[in-house]
């Protein structure tokens, strides 16, 4: 069964008429060809396909789109302003940060709602508020590095 | 040559980062053509089992449904050992793991393809599966599961002997002896495996797959299908992790293939995480014994080494594993004499292949922790036993291995230093212990997977009339950096910044070929070969420059995008403009590069010797920091602190990431993941159910570099990638040892066998978790050469 959907990405506005089965991450990479969401297991598991609803990380693999036509959904794409990068995409770049770049897309929004709720996260509270988003490249080492130097340079 | 480096050596941005992290990497399983369909496996769910038949008709008769293909309809087996291989298309007689692939629909959407699956009806004979070692080491029950084998189930036997075993044992002091057992485990990349088939109405096949390895690809699919590789072209998008566990040609690459025949349509597939499961190719579970004589003093006098690997129910790359459990023991401490015998039993579990570190993990893991045994028996520092009996850079090892730089002694030294060793070993509060351990591995294999005298890797550079540079290589970027490793190195020759060069790689029609993402091989090689090309290129331009300003090319330099002459400020010209003016003097601008190992490094004469050479080989050292609960034996790694003789780091900012990223696979190794099975069926096809570590289970890493400059590799560099993997394993066992007074000798670490082993230690038995013995199965008389060890090994450069 089809349905239409609309749904509000990066601020603009989409409709899509689409199998009312899909998840949110099928919908986005098929129907919305917004393949930088990326997925892993398709089950909840990785963390890889994150997107956020209304500033909170959620995994879009488990989220039916048609309960999320009314929120601000934002991807990968949405997270620099034009050409302007976020911080933390400028300083997962400098220091390292990302290797084959797959859990990348879910990895940086997730880091972004964890500093736009508590902007001053110790390494523990990174460790922990991250811990759902697997990376296998990195040891994770590099990634916390980052975060923590974007920590630093909005107190500076 | 100017001798200051501008470009390398210096930490930098990677090429491609900012696509990474904006989301615009296009990945394998993003790709998506007009027309195209989408394919679906049908696989079995018996462990062994003979297909009796297969009925389709229904699952055609499916509106949706373009395709239906079965074994029959491509028989011609294939494999990464290109004609040795036994890898199916799909099953033609039998299947031989729960996961092993039976018959594949191609349908207009993934729906319809599943929806197609449940209506293909196969009729299965049950046949006695293989489960385990011992299973397989004792004459059949039931069919062998591949012709091929020897007295039942077993692949390949290797049997090989260096130097005088009996004379050697007979000078020892001490003969520890110790069985040591190592559960197989998987890559768990976090991209499934994707692949797009397009055959062309010009009966050309273009394949777009999430692979290391284009080339063998490119070879692989030419045999399946009888068709020239001019026909063929493979493209490796960036892969989003690989491992080793892309490093095979896989079977649903050649299923879309077929499909795509079929149908003259695009077919693409990707594979489900628990498909990626069975797909495997990964950690070969590895059963040991290892026997060591040594002096009071702590050095060696003989090893006998022993190892049975669990193969799963095909070969892969699996008979240089077998060599690869045997061959590097030598490269890390003084060992005069040596014996090796592995074999390699079929099993009915997905096949085991190669995985960050191949072959050589779990030998590394018995190795270091009998040497942790030895060191008290003798009551000598787990520190002082390594250090005083390190191998000497320009050597050779008994099995006539030619070791160049080696700089492990600084690893050690460096690591002692970081964590305190020499104090804190054996003194701090029960349930907490350090851990050390080293290992030394390959950049690149000396040979390659077939038998050919061409060049391993080749670069070939282009220069537009605007001064821009593209750079054409064969090599696959992983994750690992190799694209950006041709950027910086083109970069540095020829005076340009990284951004003027542009990339294009892993591409069998466009890209001279480099043999593939494994093996630690790529920087070494293509930089190698890109230093040929770039430098053959820059004295074209120079050329031009001189003869420009009248001044002898070798006055010339060029860095950021200039050309200049340092003692004379007049002559300076711009690196577009000299290359409009170089242009009009010698034509189109381009060069080629080509590199192959020097053939003083390339090993012994015996049969068997091609496994373990390689151009350089690195060095790395850990200590572990452990915390045990007393009560539970729940164990967490606090620290970890590694170094690693990398020869000169082309970015650091690169190899550190790469040593990081070794040290966590290796602590997951360790301390969680394993690949095990009830009745034939994966009982952790999940990342959830797999465990592998966190952010909250990853401690932090303080990973020091140590540059040895080695002649072989392109600036002095050698691997990163693989090697710092090695030791985190003992290390993290020495340190339980260290913490609690127990010996787990068996990978992975679980909490259950410590608390069995304290237990065990409390009531006053041996504290110890592992494996109680091998298997008696006949080995072949060894082959038997004369021990090289200690002779000198020639210092020859690559160049």
């Amino acid at each position: 069964m089809k349905t239409l959907l609309k749904l509000k990405v990066n601020g603009e506005h989409y409709e899509t008429y689409t199998s009312i089965h899909k998840t949110l991450l099928e919908v986005l990479r098929e129907d919305l060809g917004l393949t930088g969401t990326r997925h892993g297991c398709e089950l909840g598991e990785c963390g890889v396909c994150s997107v956020l609803i209304d500033g909170q990380p959620k995994l879009s693999c488990l989220v039916l789109p048609i309960e999320v036509q009314e929120q601000a959904i934002t991807t990968i794409e949405g997270m620099a302003t034009g050409t302007r990068f976020h911080p933390l995409q400028e300083a997962f770049a400098d220091l390292g940060a990302a290797q084959c770049g797959f859990c990348m897309s879910g990895m940086l929004l997730s880091a972004k709602a964890m500093l736009d709720e508590n902007p001053q996260p110790t390494r523990a509270q990174i460790r922990e508020e991250l811990a759902g988003n697997l990376c296998r490249c990195t040891g994770y080492t590099k990634i916390i590095e980052a975060i923590e130097k974007v920590v630093a340079e909005s107190n500076a | 040559m100017s001798k200051e480096l501008h470009v390398i050596g210096k930490a930098s941005r990677k090429v491609g980062v900012m696509q990474k992290v904006s989301g615009q990497t296009v990945y394998a399983g993003d790709i998506s053509l007009p027309r195209m369909l989408y394919c679906k496996i049908l696989r079995s769910i018996h462990p062994y089992a003979r297909i009796k038949s297969i009925d389709s008709r229904e699952a055609e008769a499916l509106p949706g449904v373009m395709a239906v293909m079965n074994g029959k309809d491509s028989p011609k087996k294939f494999g990464i050992m290109l004609r040795r291989g036994d890898d199916e298309v799909l099953a033609i007689d039998k299947t031989r793991f729960v996961g092993d692939s039976v018959a594949a629909v191609a349908a207009l959407d993934e729906e319809t393809a599943e929806e197609a699956l449940k209506l293909i009806h196969v009729d299965y004979e049950v046949l006695e599966p293989v489960m385990s070692i011992a299973e397989g080491t004792v004459p059949p029950n039931g069919e062998p599961i591949h012709d091929y084998a020897e007295l039942g189930n077993i692949h390949k036997r290797v049997s090989l002997e260096f130097g005088e075993m009996e004379a050697g044992f007979a000078k020892a002091d001490l003969i520890q002896e110790d069985i040591f057992y190592y559960e197989g485990n998987t890559h768990l990349a976090m991209e499934e495996h994707a692949t797009v088939a397009h055959y062309e109405a010009d009966g050309k096949l273009t394949i777009w797959s999430s692979t290391q390895n284009p080339h063998y690809l490119h070879k692989a699919v030419a045999n399946v299908f009888d068709m020239p590789p001019s026909r063929i072209r493979i493209i490796a998008p960036p892969t989003g992790g690989g491992f080793g566990g892309k490093v095979d040609p896989l079977n649903h690459e050649m299923v879309v293939s077929k499909l795509s025949m079929m149908t003259g349509r695009p077919v693409k597939i990707t594979l489900t995480r628990e498909e990626v499961f069975y797909a495997h190719r990964g950690r070969h579970p590895v059963l040991m014994k290892v026997k060591t004589g040594v002096k009071k003093d702590g050095s060696i006098t003989a090893m006998d080494f022993k190892s049975f690997l669990d193969g799963g129910g095909y070969g892969s790359l699996g008979v240089a594993t077998v060599y690869y459990t045997g061959a590097l023991q030598t490269v890390t401490y003084n060992i005069p004499n040596y014996k090796f015998q592995g074999a390699r039993i079929v099993t009915n579990k997905p096949p085991c292949g190669p995985k960050r570190g191949h072959g050589t993990p779990q030998p590394r893991f018995a190795v270091e922790v009998q040497l942790d045994k030895i060191a008290e028996k003798l009551g000598i520092n787990p520190l002082d036993i390594r250090l005083n009996h390190l191998t000497r850079p320009f050597t050779k090892t008994a099995n006539h291995l030619s070791i160049t730089t080696t700089g492990l002694r600084e690893c050690i030294e460096a690591v002692e230093k970081r964590s305190n060793f020499r104090e804190q070993y054996g003194n701090l509060p029960l349930g907490k212990g350090l851990g050390l351990a080293c290992g030394s591995y390959i950049t690149g294999a000396g040979f390659p997977i077939y038998w050919n005298e061409m060049p391993h890797s080749g670069v070939q550079i282009q220069i537009d009339r605007g001064g821009g540079v593209t750079v054409f290589c064969g090599s696959t970027d992983i994750g690992q950096g190799s694209d950006s490793v041709l950027a910086y190195i083109v970069a540095e020759e020829l005076g340009v910044t990284v951004d003027d060069i542009s990339i294009v790689t892993a591409d069998t029609s466009l890209t001279p070929v480099d043999l593939g993402s494994y093996s630690s091989r790529v920087t070494l090689m293509t930089g190698n070969a890109a230093i040929d090309a770039a430098r053959k290129l820059r004295t074209l331009l120079f050329e031009t420059a001189a003869k420009e300003f009248g001044v002898p090319l070798e006055s010339l330099d060029a860095r950021d995008n200039v050309v200049f002459c340092p003692e004379n400020e007049n002559c300076s010209i711009s690196f577009p403009d000299l290359v409009v003016k170089a242009e009009s003097e010698h034509g189109t601008l381009g060069s080629v590069g080509s590199y192959a190992p020097p053939p003083s490094t390339l090993g012994g004469k015996y049969k068997g010797a091609g496994v373990g050479p390689t151009p350089a080989y690195t060095y790395s050292a850990a200590v572990v920091l452990v915390d045990v609960d007393l009560e539970t034996a729940e164990l967490k790694v606090e620290k970890i602190w590694i170094a690693h003789d990398v020869g000169k780091a082309i970015n650091p900012l690169l190899v550190q990431g790469q040593v990081e990223g070794s040290v966590y696979m290796g602590l997951g190794e360790a301390m969680m993941e394993e690949q095990v099975f009830r009745r034939g069926l994966h009982k952790t096809p999940s990342l959830l159910d797999y465990k592998s570590p966190t952010f909250l289970e990853t401690p932090d890493i303080e990973t020091i570099l140590i540059e040895t400059n080695d002649p072989n590799g392109p600036y002095g560099a050698k691997e990163a990638g693989q090697g710092p993997l090695l030791p985190i394993m003992p290390a993290v066992a020495n340190a339980v040892y260290d913490a609690v007074g127990v010996r787990i000798d068996e990978i992975p670490i679980h909490p259950q066998k410590i608390f069995k082993a304290m237990r065990d230690k409390e009531k006053g038995k041996e504290g110890r978790y592992g494996p109680k013995g091998v298997p008696e199965i006949p080995f072949p008389d060894p082959i038997r050469v004369e021990s090289q060890w200690g002779q000198r090994a020639d210092q020859e450069s690559s160049r």
